[in-house]
C-alpha cells in the first residue's frame, strides 16, 4: 500500500520532476507545479498559463537586479517575538458549528474520500 | 448641528451620527433609506454579493431601543455599514468572491465585525471583491464585476471595488476594506471616495480570510476624511486573537481629522512615483493638491526612494508565495466546495482536492498559487523569494530615510483613472501595474490613505492623491487628508461626488 497519489504531481515513473533552469517555464513545468499546488488544470488552462507565467516571471526577475548585497531579508513589517497569552481554558466552537460548513460529515467528524491507494 | 439632506443616503456618517444621538432620526429610518437605495440602484452597480435586510433592520431597532432606554452608545451607533466579503460574519455568507466558498456561512465573526456590532453599526450586507482579494478591478470576482458609479462601463477599482462603489453610489455611508497592495486605496482613488490602509497590525486580522499575511491590513472606507477616521477608531486596536496586532491605543485619528491642519508639516513628494506611465490628468490634479498643501502652510520637498522601482517585482513574488500557502486550506475537506473528478471511480482525497481547486478557483487565483509554488520551490527560493525579501528590506530603508527628512509622503494613488471593464483582463502584468504606487506601503507596513484630488481633464473621471506616514503615525494621514479635503471641497464648491452621474429608478428601467 502506498500513500502516494497517482495524480499529476508525481513525475514520470514517480521520479521527482526537475524544473527548468531558466525563468522560462515549460508546459511540463507548469503541469508539475499545478500538481504540487493540487490544481488539476485542463489542457487549455495549461496552454494559457505557460505564456502568462513566462511574462510575469520575466518581470519579477527584476528583484535580482536590486542592490541587495549584504542586505538582510525582511519577512515581516513588524518584528515581533514570542507573542504569548495566558494558558487558560476559553470557549471554543462546538462540533456542530464547525461541521456545519463541511462538504460531508459523519459521527461528529469530517468525512473525507479515501486517503490511501488500493495497491 | 448640520442640517441633514432630505435624502438620508446623501448624508455623511458624522452628520448621521449627530442626528441619531440627538434623536432627530432613528437608526431604522437611516437603515431603511439605504436598503431602499440598494433596491433602486444595485441592479446597475452590483456592489453587494449579499444584502441582509432583516438583520440590518433588527440591529437598527435594537440600537434605537437602547438609545431610548438612555444607554450611552458609541459615536457611530446606528449608522449602517457595508462589510467586504473577505471578513467572516457569523450567520451571513462569506465568499471572498470565490466559487469555492459559495454558500459558506461562517460560525464566527472577524474581530473587526465584532467591533462593528459592539459599536452598534447595522450591517447592510457583504460587498463584492476580486476573488480572495487578487485584483484591481473586481473583474476577478466569481460573481461578476461591480461597476464604477461615475461610468458604469468602467471598473470601480479592486479588490475592494464593492466597497468603493457602495460609497460612490450612496448605498452605505461607510464600508470596510482590506489592503494587501492597494485594495482600499486604489478603489477609493477611481471612485472619488476615501480609504485608509492603517499601519500593519493597527487593525486585527482575525477572521479575515488571509491573502498574504505579512501584507494584509484591514481598514476603513468612507466618503469624507472625518467619516473614515470615525470608522478607523471603531475598527482599530489591539486584539489578543491576532499575534501581529499592535498592543497600543489607536492613534488619535479623529482628533487629527477634526484639527485638519498641515501648518509647519514637512511633506515629501516621492520622486519615483508619478513620472512616466502616469496619466496627465492624474498628474495635474496631484500637482495642484501639492500646491494647495503648500498654501495651507506645509513645507513641500522632493524625496527620493530609489528602491521603489523594485517594489512591484518583490510584491509579485512575496504575495503569491504567501497566498499559495494560505490558500492550501481550501482542500474540499472541512468547508467550502467539494467536486469529484470526472470518470474516476472511488477518487482519492488528493484527486478530489485537485478537481475541487480547479473548479472552485478562478484563473487569477490559479496563476498566483502556481507562481507562488514556483517561487518557493527548492533551487529557486534564493533567486526569487529570497531576493524579494531583501528588496523588501531596501524599501523599508527607503521609507526610514524619507521619514528622517519629512513627516508625510505624497504621490498619486493610482497611475490612471478608472479603465473600461475588460480592458486589462487578458493582460495580468498590465493589471498589476495599477498598484505600483500603493504597494511600497504594504511591503514596509506603513500606513497610507487616498482621498479624491479632482477629475482628470481628459476623461472627467476621478483621480486620487495618496498620503503615506511612518508606522503607527496614522493620525498624520488624517491631518493632511482633512486639511486638503477642506481646501479642495471649497475650491470645487461642494463634495466631488455631487458631480457623479445620477443613478436610479429611471436609469434602471432602461438597463
Amino acid at each position: 500500500m502506498s500513500v502516494r497519489g497517482s495524480g499529476p504531481w508525481s513525475g514520470p515513473e514517480g521520479l521527482p520532476h526537475r524544473l527548468a533552469r531558466m525563468s522560462s517555464l515549460s508546459r511540463d513545468d507548469v503541469a508539475h507545479l499545478a500538481g504540487l499546488a493540487r490544481i488539476e488544470l485542463s489542457d487549455a488552462e495549461l496552454d494559457r498559463m505557460v505564456g502568462e507565467l513566462g511574462v510575469i516571471l520575466e518581470s519579477v526577475a527584476k528583484v535580482q537586479q536590486a542592490p541587495t548585497d549584504g542586505v538582510a531579508p525582511m519577512s515581516h513589517p513588524m518584528p515581533l517575538t514570542n507573542v504569548t497569552r495566558p494558558d487558560v481554558v476559553r470557549p471554543s466552537l462546538g462540533a456542530e458549528a464547525v461541521l456545519a460548513g463541511a462538504p460531508e460529515s459523519e459521527q461528529q467528524r469530517f468525512s473525507v474520500p479515501r486517503i490511501l491507494d488500493e495497491d | 448641528m448640520t442640517d441633514l439632506p432630505t435624502d438620508l443616503t446623501r448624508a455623511t456618517a458624522a452628520d448621521l451620527a449627530g442626528a441619531l444621538a440627538s434623536g432627530a432620526i432613528s437608526s431604522v429610518e437611516v437603515t431603511q433609506a439605504h436598503l431602499d437605495r440598494i433596491a433602486a440602484v444595485d441592479g446597475q452597480v452590483h456592489s453587494y454579493l449579499h444584502v441582509d435586510e432583516a438583520g440590518a433592520l433588527a440591529q437598527a431597532r435594537a440600537i434605537d431601543d437602547r438609545r431610548q432606554a438612555g444607554e450611552t452608545l458609541g459615536a457611530l451607533a446606528g449608522v449602517p455599514i457595508a462589510v467586504k466579503d473577505v471578513m467572516t460574519t457569523k450567520g451571513l455568507p462569506t465568499t471572498c468572491g470565490s466559487r469555492i466558498l459559495e454558500g459558506w456561512i461562517p460560525p464566527y465573526d472577524a474581530t473587526v465585525v465584532s467591533k462593528l456590532r459592539e459599536a452598534g453599526l447595522p450591517i447592510l450586507g457583504k460587498t463584492n471583491m476580486d476573488e480572495f482579494a487578487m485584483g484591481s478591478s473586481t473583474e476577478h470576482s466569481a460573481y461578476g464585476p461591480s461597476h464604477n458609479p461615475w461610468d458604469l462601463a468602467r471598473i470601480p477599482g479592486g479588490s475592494g471595488g464593492g466597497s468603493s462603489s457602495v460609497l460612490a453610489s450612496f448605498q452605505a455611508p461607510l464600508a470596510t476594506g482590506t489592503d494587501t497592495g492597494g485594495s482600499i486605496r486604489q478603489p477609493a482613488a477611481v471612485t472619488a471616495t476615501v480609504g485608509t490602509k492603517p499601519t500593519y497590525g493597527g487593525v486585527s486580522r482575525y477572521g479575515l480570510v488571509a491573502l498574504a499575511s505579512s501584507l494584509d491590513q484591514a481598514g476603513p472606507c468612507g466618503r469624507t476624511v472625518l467619516d473614515t477616521a470615525l470608522l478607523h477608531a471603531v475598527m482599530g486596536g489591539h486584539d489578543p486573537m491576532d499575534s501581529t496586532s499592535i498592543d497600543a491605543p489607536v492613534p488619535p485619528v479623529v482628533e487629527a481629522a477634526r484639527a485638519a491642519s498641515v501648518k509647519g508639516m514637512r511633506i515629501g513628494v516621492v520622486k519615483e512615483l508619478g513620472g512616466e506611465g502616469y496619466q496627465p490628468g492624474v498628474r495635474a490634479r496631484f500637482d495642484e493638491s501639492v500646491a494647495l498643501l503648500e498654501e495651507l502652510g506645509a513645507e513641500v520637498v522632493e524625496v527620493s526612494c530609489p528602491n521603489f522601482e523594485y517594489a512591484l517585482a518583490a510584491y509579485y513574488l512575496i504575495l503569491p508565495s504567501e497566498a499559495s500557502s494560505n490558500l492550501a486550506k481550501f482542500d474540499a475537506m472541512r468547508y467550502g466546495m467539494r467536486v469529484l473528478p470526472e470518470g474516476v471511480d472511488a477518487p482519492s482525497a488528493e484527486q478530489v482536492m485537485a478537481a475541487t481547486r480547479d473548479a472552485g478557483f478562478g484563473p487569477e487565483v490559479k496563476r498566483r498559487i502556481i507562481l507562488g509554488t514556483y517561487a518557493l520551490s527548492s533551487g529557486y527560493y534564493d533567486a526569487y523569494y529570497g531576493s524579494a525579501q531583501k528588496v523588501r528590506a531596501l524599501i523599508a530603508q527607503d521609507f526610514d530615510n524619507a521619514y528622517a527628512q519629512v513627516d508625510v509622503l505624497v504621490s498619486p494613488t493610482a497611475p490612471t483613472t478608472a479603465f473600461k471593464l475588460g480592458d486589462k483582463l487578458e493582460d495580468p502584468m498590465a493589471m498589476y501595474l495599477n498598484d505600483i504606487a500603493t504597494i511600497p506601503a504594504n511591503l514596509a507596513g506603513v500606513p497610507g490613505m487616498s482621498i479624491p484630488s479632482g477629475l482628470a481633464d481628459e476623461d472627467g473621471l476621478p483621480a486620487g492623491i495618496q498620503m503615506l506616514a511612518p508606522a503607527t503615525k496614522d493620525d498624520r494621514l488624517y491631518s493632511v487628508g482633512a486639511a486638503l479635503e477642506a481646501a479642495l471641497v471649497d475650491r470645487w464648491g461642494g463634495p466631488i461626488l455631487d458631480r457623479a452621474p445620477v443613478l436610479g429608478a429611471a436609469a434602471a428601467k432602461g438597463a
